[in-house]
């Protein structure tokens, strides 16, 4: 609502869109902060988020960077300890495997290490996922592997207003923030208010109600999630989902009440299923709730295999709507 | 005497100054050495005996408000910057009176208001930061210089190549301190390096870069005085090139099998303290007495160290997770 209680108008645009807003308003509220990676500022950025931003805002603000992920993301690491705000843009989280070192023995080290004596206000944005037919090493979900770190912060934007909302958050915490954003979203329609601001980071979200079962997913999955718990619906089993939103911390509070709520649960992971993030999940649930099951904690994760460039092999090896739809059917004995 | 004046002035204060600083590192060490036979000092402990002269020249060409990034042989590298002793030691103890709450151990001393950024354990990880921290500086308008130590082991990392690059690249205010001390671990240059001249790879970036002898604490003050006015002025990084040598082990852990013996006592005749005593005695800069005076103050300073640590407490378990995330930036 505006001060007149008027309503902001609303905006159509893209989750590409989103996160390029989310940037424009960092780099226009706080002159500490700057975007900086492979080819942001003169190509537009791979998948054309940070497209515009040269122009408007200087290469001293939007840097292009040599191949070197391990030097800028720790130069990242360096501009942070040292009074910026860094938005580092990695092309997929493929690539910051070769970031690792930075990223794991210091950025999320340091503070700790230090004895509290210096933080590391940094964000770290990658693409994550498959779904665009770029084969093994561009189409993985690795945003599990970086919830096993103590001292980073993990994000899964999955909507819109999170898409537009989380970055400044992020920016504004003083730990390093990882926000993985999946390709499949990035050409998401919907609508938002003009004035869409800062969310809050901390909590998973319902994104649909149900009573019968709940599916605990993030990031690309989400949507597949919704609608498959659509199709649920017109079969007569109301499913909820719930939104991770932040992968590390887990938000347990909001799962463990979702499974309270609907006794059945499916966790859904576009990641690996052997030691991966819907490992955790399902171990917190029996943990916390395990009297509160119906039935056992059932997993739909990615196939173990690397991802594989045709278009048939590439959807068989993580979860879709209908697979997610199956899964949940077989979990309420509807088959 | 540091600052950024871009000569040496060799006053018989400044002489005592070096001197001084080459001594307190040897002693410490050491004295480290000591206690760790005596189960005090645990973990792995690397000892700078032999390389003083490169802390204590460097440090000359700096001022309060630069950065240092150090490796995982930096004691000495934090004493010459200036650290107390006291909370060096305890950090070897892992006391929570120690530099970092004693959560680092000996190679991880960090001093937030000495601008003292670590001790790096990975070999070639503190060179990014270094390019982060001088990227943070130049955008901010700050006329400060980041001082990065790293041995010529880092060399044959791919950070080394991708920081140099970065730093030349974007003209940053990056003092690149490489000290080649032959070995990196058990490994000798020659036996992992194609290019062993390590101060042309650095040049090949297209940044001023220049090799100096590491024993020569004279030598090493006044490169590093050049090399930071150069920086100062704008110029971008510049790389210097240390030969150096270590006169113990690796670690406390080293057999010392990759190296004879003769070599060892052949580097050990170019002992940086005696050479420079001796020179500076020669030149009446220094006077006998002075030693023994420095060696006695030392002694003192070390004493009161190892009691500061013996005193310090244990951080309690409580709070074995406290500041694995913050709560704020610190001011």
């Amino acid at each position: 609502m505006n001060g007149d209680g008027t309503a902001a108008p609303r905006l159509r645009l893209t989750y590409r869109d989103a996160v390029r807003e989310a940037i424009r308003d960092a780099l226009t509220r706080d002159e500490r902060v700057f975007l900086m990676g492979e080819d942001v500022g003169r190509y537009g950025g791979c998948y054309a988020v940070s497209k515009g931003l040269l122009a408007e805002f200087g290469e001293d603000r939007i840097r292009d960077t040599p191949l070197s992920e391990s030097a800028f993301v720790g130069a990242g690491i360096g501009a942070a300890l040292n009074g910026m705000r860094p938005i580092v843009e990695v092309m997929t989280v493929n690539f910051s495997l070769l970031a690792l070192d930075q990223i794991v023995n210091n950025a999320a080290t340091i503070p700790h290490m230090s004895g509290g004596q210096f933080a590391v206000p940094l964000v770290i944005r990658m693409a994550t996922g498959s779904g665009r037919q770029l084969a093994a090493q561009h189409s993985h979900s690795l945003e599990g592997w970086y919830a096993h770190i103590p001292g980073l912060k993990i994000l899964a934007p999955a909507t819109l207003e999170d898409a537009r909302g989380m970055l400044w958050t992020a920016i504004e915490d003083p730990n390093p923030v990882l926000i993985f954003e999946n390709v499949q979203l990035y050409d998401m329609e919907g609508e938002l208010p003009a004035d869409a601001g800062p969310v809050d980071i901390t909590r998973a979200a319902i994104r649909r109600e149900g009573k019968h079962a709940s599916v605990v997913t993030f990031g690309g999955s989400v949507p597949k999630a919704v609608a498959a718990a659509e199709t649920l619906a017109g079969e007569g089993v109301d499913v909820e989902v719930v939104d991770l939103r932040s992968l590390r911390p887990l938000d347990d509070a909001t799962i463990m009440a979702s499974v309270a709520k609907t006794h059945r649960v499916l966790v859904v992971d576009e990641g690996w299923r052997s030691g991966g993030l819907s490992a955790e999940v399902s171990a917190r649930i029996n943990e916390q709730v395990f009297y509160e099951l119906d039935a056992p904690v059932a997993r739909l994760a990615g196939v173990e295999v690397p991802i594989p460039y045709p278009k048939h092999l590439e959807d068989a090896s993580v979860p879709q709507a209908d697979t997610i739809a199956a899964a949940l059917r077989e979990m309420v004995g509807r088959r | 005497m540091t600052g950024t004046d871009e000569k040496v002035h060799l006053t018989r204060e400044h002489c005592l100054d070096l001197l001084r600083q080459m001594v307190r590192i040897r002693r410490f060490e050491e004295k480290c050495a000591e206690l760790y036979s005596g189960q005090k000092i645990r973990g792995f402990l690397h000892l700078y005996i032999g390389e003083e002269a490169v802390a204590a020249g460097t440090m000359q060409a700096l001022k309060p408000d630069d950065a240092v990034v150090a490796t995982y042989r930096e004691h000495g590298h934090a004493l010459a910057r200036g650290l107390a002793m006291g909370p060096v030691m305890a950090e070897m103890y892992g006391k929570v009176n120690g530099a970092s709450r004693g959560r680092g151990g000996s190679m991880h001393i960090f001093d937030r208001g000495k601008r003292f950024l670590g001790g790096n354990a990975i070999v070639g990880g503190g060179l990014p930061l270094a390019v982060g921290l001088a990227l943070a500086d130049k955008m901010q308008g700050r006329d400060r210089v980041t001082a990065c130590f790293f041995g010529e082991g880092a060399v044959a990392e791919g950070e080394f190549h991708e920081s140099l690059n970065l730093a030349a690249l974007w003209k940053l205010p990056v003092l690149f301190l490489c000290e080649n001390n032959l070995y990196a671990m058990g490994t000798a240059l020659d036996r992992s390096e194609s290019q062993t001249d390590i101060h042309l790879k650095a040049a090949s970036y297209n940044l001023p870069s220049r090799q100096v002898d590491g024993m020569d604490v004279v030598a090493v003050e006044g490169a590093a005085r050049e090399a930071a006015a150069s920086v100062r002025r704008g110029a971008g990084p510049f790389f210097l090139e240390f030969r150096t040598y270590r006169f113990r082990a690796h670690s406390m852990f080293d057999a010392q099998l990759y190296r004879e013996k003769e070599e060892v006592e052949q580097w050990k005749e170019n002992d940086p303290i005696p050479r420079f005593a001796d020179w500076a005695q020669q030149a009446d800069l220094l006077h006998p007495a002075d030693k023994e005076a420095i060696e006695a103050s030392v002694q003192a300073e070390l004493a009161e160290a190892v009691a500061f640590a013996e005193a310090g407490a244990w951080e309690p378990v409580e709070d074995l997770q406290k500041f694995v995330t913050m709560d704020e930036v610190p001011a």
